[in-house]
């Protein structure tokens, strides 16, 4: 099936099988390799992208399901002047470190500070709980989506 | 605390650097091994055994082979002459230690859930995967062997030409008549029982490899997602009887570790024979569910502990038992793991008498191997619940308890009864600064407080206070237990043309930010920007020396040997110095990268400089090599020995026996700190993971040995909501073993937590009368705990 999509900005128009995953479509077919994958429940949230704003585990949602849509993945999220906010706000507080989670980590915390730019830490842990770390024990992760809020001026 | 020595005026180490690591991982432009494009690839996938017992009758691969896009299907039998040895396990931990033979295909019988029978290769993933769904393996179901105790009855005997379940019994026994003498004398005698729970690791990359041979030249590179580059290397030419010089290891970005890629695998060695065979690169990624199958797990054991103390409640001796689950095979340290705890079932007391005897034991389940503190969590575990058995036998305070028995800071150097030497330790301040941050004696007021109100909420406070030795190892004590391996490190550091500096590193960082911390250690003793130094690693070909990261090593033996290095490239740019300043070499002062002669501001080189120097070597001393650069593989002389306090603060509701986490302090002494950010972010993590066993993991089979928690929608690792931020702080007792007194930090957490969250929930339901609760803590032990009669 053929399926037309817009990734961080740029059209594509590509042949995909009709059980091929938006998480293979984005990996193998576009070879953006940003988006990572850890399970095969849609347990971990390695593989959040944006799917026209909103965050989605995208091994859960199908490519043809994507036709005609707006994806973004980490690739995306910086720009000519530097990290996003939220990518440089990650670094500053030591949010990753094998840096696995951490693509879905930032699109996850990309949407959520859309939808709510001045969260208390408790609504944060809330958020990512389907984002899985191993790594961090989350205190720095958290941290790190506050800072953003502040940087990105929904600071409480 | 005393400082690192540097020749730095502002002092790079201990600052809170941010990691040269992050941009590449934030922004997806990191390589892990599922990212690296290859062309013209086979993919691998695998025929697992759903049971856990059971002679292979036989195996139809015809349909798979009918599949178009298939290009080879292999059984055990196929390829089991090409194994030149079975698949290496390097501790032999006494001389009549029963190992299994375990090839990376079996051959005529299955045992555990997700051993190994087939292999496909095929042009595509899914073509692969829908060939081993097509293969139809008859098998003869056997009784599986999935309880210790059972186990070792023998009554089911697993490996038959073994005769026996029991892999070995070893025992560290130094004075008998004295432990004897210890418990007859005392006034309490407390014992407990207490079982590890096998853990899934369960980093969040699963594992993979891609291997590309060049059949021209015989060589082949295989990069995968392990710890261990480089004794993967050496034990692929040795299993697979390929000459060393032909192989490459490359560790590329890695996605978590925690011992569970400290191992040699059977898709290693499957798709390295499977590459020579057919001459194609091939590509394989574990699945989740594969993952919590194939890839080892941790723990597994039975305590039993007891401690015999006098009146005022001083710990004269220790008794440890444990029953210690293998597995189906023994993996490349699996029997050596428990006994890394074997010296510390005292922990950080002062304890005369000692005994501890483990015996493994193998089980129709996924080989155990090093999962993070391996060895030292269950025994941390074990000593602190036991001291919190005594506390409540005698009616003391655990606070107290811990401070009656601390090896005092006099005693450092410290020879333990089990015969290790403490390197330095000042526990008590660090116990009172840990009560003094969460306000210990607030909270027990606050527990007499609901308690007086008969609360249904129920406040538990737990203390840990744990010692590890870490900073794997001095070459002669690994020696004398019989390990087949070394423990230095080697590291080279060389200046550049351009005066920018080269480090090449033996460690294998997989998250723990070596890159940047490496970078700083030469950055202070050169007096130099932390921004001129790049660091090589986890590629056999760049750095051809290494012993790898695992066991809390990589800072204490790599970032010495670096630290050496250092210092000998620094000796020989003075004397180039000298020579060209026509001075003596005592009469330069080295400060900010500059050579300056003592007491003239005009006389100066520049380290740029001097490389420069060294690389035309058109003015050298007489008879000195050209170029700066130097080498230094580095052994540590002892163990370093970091300690700390933790307390968790629990609630649990009486109706439903949740338990909430709702405070957790964390004071630890890893001795010097390089960079303060990463050391907490290590500590973070490993106590999250403790916490995850203590309240919430477990890899649980049923009765006829199916794993039933092989994805994480059943295996319960913990997500930020189950977690509270946790409050840090640090004391600084620099180790004397090495020269920036560090000691190491990466296990520290998961020895820690474990411990104080148990202690903590049994703490809280006291006045049910509840003694103890097995890991993991669920709602459902403690709600049947409460309303036990
Ligand atoms: S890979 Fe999508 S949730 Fe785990
Ligand atoms: S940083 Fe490793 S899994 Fe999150």
């Amino acid at each position: 099936m053929q399926i037309s999509t817009t990734v961080n900005g740029l059209s594509h128009t590509n042949e995909v099988e009709a059980r091929t995953l938006l998480v293979h479509y984005i990996r193998d077919v576009l070879r953006l390799t940003g988006t990572n994958v850890g399970c095969d429940t849609s347990s971990c949230g390695a593989c959040t992208v944006l799917l026209n704003g909103e965050s989605v585990k995208s091994c859960t949602v199908l490519a043809v399901q994507a036709d005609g849509q707006e994806i973004t993945t980490i690739e995306g999220m910086a720009s000519e002047s530097g990290l996003h906010p939220i990518q440089k706000a990650f670094q500053e507080n030591h949010g990753l470190q094998c840096g696995y989670c951490t693509p879905g980590m930032v699109m996850a915390a990309a949407s959520f500070l859309h939808e709510n730019p001045s969260p208390t830490e408790k609504e944060v842990r809330e958020a990512l709980e389907g984002n899985l770390c191993r790594c961090t024990g989350y205190h720095n992760i958290v941290k790190s989506v506050l800072a953003a809020a502040g940087e990105m001026g929904g600071a409480r | 605390m005393t400082a690192v020595e540097t020749s730095s005026s502002e002092r790079v180490t201990g600052q809170r650097l941010l990691r040269r690591e992050d941009p590449e991982l934030l922004t997806g432009e990191a390589k892990f091994v599922d990212d690296l494009a290859q062309q013209d690839v086979l993919h691998m996938a695998i025929v697992r055994s759903p049971v856990a017992r059971a002679k292979i009758i036989s195996i139809d691969t015809s349909a798979a082979r009918a599949i178009d896009g298939v290009v080879g299907v292999y059984t055990g039998r196929d390829l089991k002459d090409l194994w030149q040895q079975p698949m290496p396990c390097a501790w032999v931990v006494t001389p009549d230690m029963k190992n299994p033979a375990h090839f990376p295909l079996a051959v005529d019988s299955v045992n555990y859930m997700g051993d190994a029978v087939a292999v496909v290769l095929a042009n595509d993933k899914v073509i692969a995967s829908d060939a081993v769904a097509s293969i139809e393996v008859e098998y003869e179901e056997l009784p599986p062997v999935l309880d210790l105790e059972e186990s070792a009855t023998d009554k089911v005997v697993i490996h038959p030409e073994l005769g026996t379940n029991t892999s070995y019994v070893w025992a560290l026994e130094p004075d008998n008549a004295k432990l004897e003498a210890a418990f007859s004398s005392a006034a309490h005698v407390v014992k407990g029982r207490f079982v590890q729970q096998r853990l899934i690791p369960s980093a969040m990359e699963p594992r993979g490899l891609l291997i590309v041979p060049q059949p021209y030249g015989g060589e082949y590179t295989l990069y995968s997602s392990t710890q261990i580059p480089h004794i993967l290397k050496i034990m692929i030419a040795v299993t697979l009887g390929i000459s060393e010089s032909k192989i490459r290891v490359v560790a590329p970005s890695v996605g978590g570790g925690f011992g569970s890629k400290l191992n040699v695998y059977a898709e290693e060695l499957l798709a390295f024979t499977l590459a020579k065979k057919t001459g194609k690169p091939i590509r394989w990624m574990e699945e989740r569910s594969e993952n919590a199958l194939a890839t080892v797990h941790g723990r597994g054991q039975i305590q039993e502990i007891e401690l015999a103390a006098d009146s005022d409640g001083k710990v004269l001796g220790i008794r440890a038992n444990l029953l210690a689950d293998m597995g189906a095979y023994l993996q490349l340290l699996t029997p050596g793991v428990p006994l890394l705890g074997g010296f510390l079932y005292h922990g950080l007391y002062d304890v005369a008498a000692y005994s501890f005897k483990c015996t493994g034991l193998f089980t129709n389940k996924t080989p155990t191997d090093a999962y993070r503190g391996a060895g030292r969590p269950e025994a941390t575990f074990a000593i602190e619940r036991g001291m919190d058995l005594l506390a409540h036998e005698m009616g003391i305070d655990p606070a107290e308890i811990r401070r009656r028995n601390f090896i005092p800071k006099e005693k450092f150097p410290y020879s333990s009864s089990p015969g290790l030497v403490f390197d330095s330790g000042n526990y008590l301040p660090n116990l009172e600064m840990a009560l003094e941050k969460v306000g210990y004696s607030k909270l027990r007021e606050e527990q007499f407080q609901l308690r007086s109100q008969n609360s249904k909420k129920h406040l538990g406070i737990g203390l840990s206070c744990y010692v590890e030795m870490c900073g794997l190892a001095p070459s002669k004590v690994l020696a004398s237990l019989n390990y087949s391996a070394g423990g230095w490190e080697a590291a080279t550091v060389r200046l550049l043309p351009t005066g920018k500096v080269q480090v090449v590193t033996g460690t294998a960082p997989h998250g723990q930010g070596h890159e940047t911390s490496w970078a700083m250690i030469v950055a202070d003793r050169l007096g130099i920007n932390p921004d001129d130094v790049e660091v090589l690693h986890s590629d056999t070909s760049i750095s051809p020396h290494g012993l790898d990261t695992y066991g809390s090593r990589s800072l204490s033996v790599g970032g010495t040997a670096i630290f050496m290095a250092t210092g000998k490239v620094l000796d020989k740019a003075r004397q180039i110095a000298a020579h060209q300043l026509e001075v003596a070499p005592e009469d330069l002062e080295y400060q900010d990268g500059n050579f300056s002669v003592k007491g003239s501001s005009e006389k100066k080189m520049a380290l740029g400089q001097v490389a420069f120097e060294a690389f035309t070597a058109h003015n050298l001393p007489d008879g000195m090599e050209p170029t700066l650069e130097a080498t230094t593989t580095w052994d540590p002389p002892n163990f370093t020995f970091p300690f700390g306090t933790h307390i968790a603060v629990v609630e649990i509701d009486e109706d439903t026996g949740d338990v909430k986490l709702v405070k957790y302090v964390a004071v630890d002494d890893v001795g010097n700190q390089i960079n303060p950010m990463i050391v907490e972010g290590q500590i973070e993590g490993g106590i999250a993971q403790g916490v995850g066993q203590a309240l919430f993991e477990e890899a649980i089979y049923d009765e006829s040995g199916n794993l039933l928690t092989s994805t994480l929608a059943e295996y319960l690792v913990p997500s930020a909501t189950e977690l509270p931020n946790f409050e840090l702080g640090s004391t600084f007792t620099p180790s004397p073993s090495n020269p920036m007194g560090v000691k190491g930090v990466g296990e520290a957490g998961c020895i820690a937590s474990p411990p104080a969250v148990i202690n903590a929930v049994v703490d809280a339901l006291s006045t049910f009368g509840v003694k103890h609760i097995d890991m993991p803590a669920s709602p459902e032990k403690i709600w049947n705990a409460i309303h036990q009669d």
